[in-house]
């Protein structure tokens, strides 16, 4: 067994049990911590498959951002300590029946596809490529996600603006 | 040597919990959660994708769906919170204010 095998054995291992805290656990403030976890250990992921750019990216949106939003959001719908913060689950039978479904689904399409070609050696480096690519052939795409995030950026001021 | 395949099974993996978040949940901050899941799990796919395939489009593609998920998710809990102040409840359940 390589180091490599292990690494994401490890990797795995957390990041589906983080993911089913996060949609199981009844305290809705534990299951905002349960997905810190799982981004980070989605962060890991991309470092296994060498990419260290977007292995930053992702701590700083997702686990950086994601999780302190979503933490303030509770803490304006909810009172931290008490009862209310617990959130119940329903037609848990049917969902796992949905989820299932789509997992061998995709599954079953997994085994009849075609092996892919074994992993090739980095040669370039991605961070420089990633960088290339961003002000050469996807311009037009990085200056609308511009217009994007701050048409989001307004419409969340909109939305959580005060009446007076 | 992990194959590709290895990558698609944990993304589908999370993709089905996230799916089952999403179905499960009440509050509408918890759907919320296990859309971030799904997300997440794309993620995976594209980045595994691209690594084997030695594109590099791939990678500029989750650097996109990453910062328009957390523009996505800002808009999302603000809409929440606006639900808020009108309802007193984040219960998807009963925020039925468009049901005929």
């Amino acid at each position: 067994m390589t180091l490599e095998t292990m690494g994401f054995g490890v990797v795995a291992t957390v990041l589906l049990a983080s993911s089913l805290a996060v949609v199981l656990t009844p305290n809705l403030f534990h299951a905002v911590l349960y997905l810190a976890a799982a981004l980070v250990a989605t962060g890991v992921v991309f470092l296994l498959l060498e990419q260290p750019f977007l292995f930053a990216v992702q701590l700083l949106l997702y686990a950086g951002g994601v999780v302190t939003i979503v933490v303030f959001a509770i803490m304006l719908t909810e009172r931290l300590v008490g009862e209310r913060i617990a959130q119940t689950s329903r037609h848990v039978v049917n969902g796992a029946i949905v989820a299932a479904a789509v997992f061998v689904g995709i599954v079953g399409f997994l085994i009849g596809a075609p092996p892919g070609a074994p992993r090739p050696a980095e040669t370039v480096d991605t961070t420089a490529a990633i960088g290339r690519a961003l002000v050469g052939p996807f311009a037009v795409t990085l200056e609308l996600l511009g217009v994007l995030l701050v048409v989001a950026l307004l419409g969340a001021l909109y939305f959580a603006r005060s009446e007076e | 040597m992990i194959g590709l395949p290895a990558y698609l099974v944990l993304g589908a993996l999370v993709f089905s919990i996230g799916l089952f978040g999403v179905l499960t949940r009440r509050n509408a901050v918890g759907i919320l959660l296990g859309i971030e899941l799904m997300l997440n799990a794309v993620n995976i796919n594209l980045v595994a994708f691209a690594r084997f395939n030695g594109d590099v489009a791939g990678l500029v593609f989750t650097l996109f769906t990453i910062s328009i998920t957390v523009a996505e998710v800002a808009v999302g809990l603000a809409i929440v919170i606006a639900i808020f102040r009108v309802r007193r409840t984040v219960e998807a359940d009963r925020l039925d204010l468009l049901r005929g």
